[in-house]
């Protein structure tokens, strides 16, 4: 299968490591990648914030760079539910207020052939194992865009019981947030701080070596944490530990 | 008295303002809400008697299943259990179910037929006795709608000890079934009762028994 | 700990009060506590349930139908109570309910009147108003009792004691009810309550009160409760006022075999709540001689002009995003300087006030879903709290700094070339904080090996609010897109 990765904006800048994860696991897996290069930011964060002018031309923008695509395949949780939860009734709002009345089918169109990583290894290519081996004790963390939104259930956790070598241990009260929330965390510092300091102790009382989900911000926000306390415990997208072959990680 | 019309009258218009539609397409609208959940009874009505006990059990309530014969001499014996010295009951309530629970020798039992008694007067009674309109197993819970045979609403409140009679043709299983019998009898007060008064307001315990009766029997009377 | 005035008008920003809040070690212990065993229970009843979402999807149409013909169930709600016995009275805002009540308790001869709890009279300040025409109210709840004793208000819509433990309710009562002998079991305080409220019971003749649903069909109304204070008080008194919203009607008596399913389980955790009462106006040798419902509005016409902000008025109360919701787990619900608290604070606050006050409410949330998940009537409250961002960002106009800022980076995102010079600017920029980590042995120890990244411990302005428990991870020194050009040429 011809594969269109959306890299998203902060992997893109933040996390590249992630992002040649995916492109590793799919490549294995025997699809093509493409890397659409008008992409940039599916506007999360400024339809989150209240930003909704800010973020409705990013739909158009979105929707002509990857509506060839036969798949879209997108390494984080959030933004894909945010183009699932929004997407529709953004482009519905573009139409009233003038623009392309084409957008509500086409983004009705594209939607269905959007998966977030994990996803699309789980349900649409149907494996739980992607050959890979991490001898590691892991922890993951269900962010709650994909728990939620997505109702990505055991996926992800199925396929890390997948990989060879891989101890899965499981998080207290797992699908509680961990207080990230994009601007929340600024906005509301202390708060989110609070609910922070009690997902790292969640995690921390595991005894995994690392954290792992599917999504990079929610694991900046705690391995943000778990770096400043100097703890034992660091975080990785999923997507570097299914690249993982024999001789360790990516 | 002009403002108060004007308040009812501002309020309609906004309302209607606010892109409301009008009584006309209210019934058609109605008919078309999905009703997909679980409408019809599952289990046998044996199971349901039995699904009422336990879930009455839960609630810390006694059950006894008795015939009819039976139930005079059953609320004899509990009353005389509880120590109760004066009962009220609805003056509609069979004589039968309470011949000789007030004649036995030994017995300081009052028998007292409810004639419009205040607060006060009804705070002087331990107990109360009364039937029951329909009781729904899943949920351990029973309706008093006002009928003859269970009063009106203070009696079955003031005092500390109910004693309810629930005949098993008026046990259904689910709530669905139970507030559709309720449908016939829709504009009598009703009280709908699961299990003594209780609170969970300290520390999320329930802790049975504040204001209502804290203790209920039940007798379930075969048909 | 001072006593937060409930009122959104005069309250402190979200993070402000919570900020204080987040202090307090003990009521954090005692909400997180009282959450997680509502919770627990809510969660086994809800899974025994098999047709759940089924149902939820029935509340929510039906409460959705009743919003969209409001006017008509209205009237037909007082057609009908007015038939059966009963009086409406319709209240523009909180004065004019206010005023109502208290010329119906005066005409009614009070000096004191007994109350079942109802977030609606808190909503409207009453107790207060009353207390100024010389009408004194006694909560009977025993929540309410132990606020009104303790001269604090609720944290909660269903348990709003429940920040309080039982020994610092001990200490209430003790004081309050001069019971220096009172033991500490929860049966000991219930039976003090017990005590204290019955004489007033047979004793006040007058009773306000709320209702959970009024029935268009019939003019009856539904007051769900648990320990008997709500039948006391309809049942005994000559005279009942409840002062409900205008939004709390249903088309038929039917569509209570909907909505009692859903509310016990998911605002206690029960099959059903101990007495649920279910009367229509007045009925002679049965309960009040004079039954007054006051139809309240106070901004509820304006929530309902708004197509998104509406189905904020399908709530039923239940309190079940309260109790799920991990912000208000941290901080209780006195942070939300309304009656109102949790996820349906955040939305409904905002909005009763015309989004002049209670700004800050609609970002209380990390827009985790947890409220949407569990809510009875299926009320989107992420989608909510985002459409009332959107307001308060209209109002603030688009000189705000961060109405600036967002639009620069906005501009970034539509143009590829402009976001990879943002990138390379990025990454230059934060030379200055960003620092390779010091494996000097010792000094990290139980360091995570985290490769040789860079990070950022410290952050300027606002952005300190994350550096105060989070490092950040610098940016890398080639984005994936460089290294994709690089790799395909
Ligand atoms: S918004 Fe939903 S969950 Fe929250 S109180 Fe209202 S009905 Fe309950």
């Amino acid at each position: 299968m011809r594969v269109a990765l959306f890299i998203t904006c902060y992997n893109d800048t933040l996390f590249p490591q992630t992002g040649k994860a995916v492109v590793k696991v799919l490549e294995r897996l025997g699809h093509e990648v493409e890397f659409p290069a008008g992409q940039t930011c599916c506007g999360q964060m400024h339809w989150n914030t209240g930003y909704q002018a800010e973020a409705l031309p990013l739909v158009g923008r979105f929707v002509s760079q990857f509506e060839h695509a036969e798949a879209v395949v997108i390494p984080s949780s959030s933004c894909v539910a945010m183009m699932r939860d929004h997407y529709p009734i953004m482009a519905e709002r573009i139409v009233r207020e003038g623009g392309d009345a084409s957008l509500p089918a086409r983004v009705a169109a594209l939607l269905p052939r959007v998966w977030e990583f994990s996803e699309f290894l789980t349900k649409k290519l149907c494996l739980t194992d992607v050959g890979a081996s991490y001898p590691h004790k892991v922890a993951y963390h269900a962010s709650c865009h994909g728990l939620r939104s997505l109702g990505l259930g055991d996926g992800p956790e199925a396929l890390l019981r997948g990989v060879k070598g891989l101890e899965l241990v499981a998080i207290e009260r797992k699908e509680q947030c961990c207080g990230f929330g994009g601007t929340f965390a600024i906005k509301n510092a202390d708060v989110s701080t609070a609910m922070l300091e009690e997902k790292v102790q969640t995690v921390l009382a595991t005894g995994a070596e690392e954290c792992t989900g599917c999504d990079n911000s929610c694991l900046m926000h705690i391995g943000g944490a778990l770096h400043k306390l100097h703890a034992g415990t660091r975080t990785r997208h999923i997507a570097e530990i299914l690249a993982a072959e024999e001789k360790g990680a990516l | 008295m002009s403002a108060v019309i004007s308040a009812r009258e501002e309020i309609l218009a906004c309302i209607s303002s606010a892109g409301t539609k009008g009584a006309e397409d209210a019934a058609a609208d109605y008919a078309r809400i999905e009703r997909s959940y679980r409408q019809a009874a599952r289990l046998s009505h044996a199971a349901t008697l039995d699904l009422l006990e336990e879930r009455l059990h839960e609630y810390g309530a006694r059950v006894f299943r008795v015939a009819e014969s039976e139930i005079a001499s059953l609320c004899a014996r509990l009353l005389r259990e509880r120590g109760a010295r004066r009962i009220v009951v609805p003056a509609g309530l069979p004589e039968k179910w309470l011949a000789g629970a007030g004649s036995a020798a030994e017995s300081t039992l009052e028998i007292v037929p409810d004639a419009d008694f205040d607060a006060a007067a009804l705070d002087s009674f331990d107990s109360v006795m009364t039937a029951s309109t329909v009781a729904i197993a899943e949920t351990g819970t029973i309706v008093l709608a006002s009928a003859p045979d269970e009063g009106r609403r203070a009696i079955t409140l003031v005092p500390d000890y109910h004693l309810c009679v629930v005949r098993e043709g008026d046990v259904v299983e689910t709530v669905v079934e139970g507030m559709r019998r309720l449908d016939a009898v829709k504009e009598m007060p009703l009280t709908l009762i699961s299990g003594p008064s209780a609170t969970a307001d300290i520390e999320m315990t329930r802790i049975k028994g504040v204001h209502g009766p804290r203790f209920l029997d039940v007798a379930v009377v075969r048909a | 700990m001072s006593v937060m005035e409930l009122d959104p008008r005069t309250a402190l920003s979200f993070p402000k009060a919570a900020k204080m809040l987040l202090k307090e070690t003990e009521l954090r212990g005692n909400v997180r506590r009282a959450t997680e065993t509502i919770q627990a229970k809510r969660r086994k009843l809800v899974a025994e349930k098999d047709d759940w979402q089924e149902l939820r999807e029935s509340a929510r149409q039906i409460r959705a139908h009743v919003l969209a013909h409001l006017g008509a169930y209205l009237e037909e709600f007082e057609r009908n109570l007015t038939r059966a016995g009963g009086t409406v009275h319709w209240a523009r805002n909180a004065e004019e309910a206010q005023a109502i009540v208290v010329s119906l308790a005066k005409e009614a001869g009070a000096q004191e009147v007994i109350k079942i709890k109802s977030m609606t009279t808190e909503e409207i300040h009453l107790n207060g108003a009353l207390e100024e025409a010389g009408i004194h109210a006694y909560e009977t709840d025993l929540a309410e009792l132990i606020l009104q004793l303790g001269h604090d208000t609720p944290s909660h819509i269903v348990v709003p004691a429940l920040h309080k433990n039982r020994a610092q309710i001990r200490e209430i009562f003790k004081r309050e009810m001069n019971l220096p002998e009172l033991g500490s079991a929860p049966e000991d305080l219930a039976e003090a309550a017990r005590r204290f409220l019955r004489e007033k019971f047979l004793r006040v003749h007058t009773a306000v009160s709320g209702a959970n649903f009024l029935i268009a069909e019939t003019g009856g109304i539904c007051i769900v409760e648990s320990e008997g204070n709500g039948r006391m008080c309809l049942t005994l008194p000559d005279t009942l006022i409840a002062v409900v919203g205008i939004e709390k009607v249903l088309p038929r008596f039917g569509d209570l075999e909907v909505m009692l399913q859903l509310l016990a389980r998911s605002a206690t955790g029960e099959r059903m709540n101990p007495y649920n009462s279910i009367w229509t106006g007045v009925r002679p040798g049965d309960g009040p001689r004079k039954m007054h419902v006051v139809l309240l509005d106070n901004a509820r016409t304006e929530v309902l002009a708004d197509k998104e902000g509406r189905q904020t008025l399908q709530c039923i109360r239940c309190a079940a995003c309260l109790n799920a919701c991990p912000v208000y787990r941290q901080t209780g619900g006195h942070a939300y300087g309304s009656v109102y608290a949790g996820p349906i604070g955040a939305i409904l606050t905002p909005q009763l006030m015309e989004m002049k006050h209670g700004q800050s409410l609609p970002y209380a949330s990390s827009l985790c879903g947890a409220c949407y998940e569990v809510c009875p009537v299926k009320i989107n409250i992420p989608e909510v709290l985002i459409h009332l961002r959107n307001e308060v960002v209209k109002r603030h106009g688009p000189l705000a700094p961060e109405a600036i800022a967002l639009r620069m980076v906005a501009t970034l995102f539509r143009s590829e070339r402009r976001f990879r010079a943002a990138q390379r600017l990025g990454r230059m920029a934060q030379t200055l904080l960003a620092r390779r980590e010091l494996k000097i042995v010792g000094q990290n120890v139980g360091q995570a090996d985290w490769g040789d990244s860079q990070w950022i411990h410290w952050l300027p302005g606002m952005l300190g609010g994350w550096t105060r428990s989070r490092d950040l991870e610098a940016i890398p020194s080639e984005s994936f897109r460089e290294w994709w050009d690089r790799r395909s040429k």
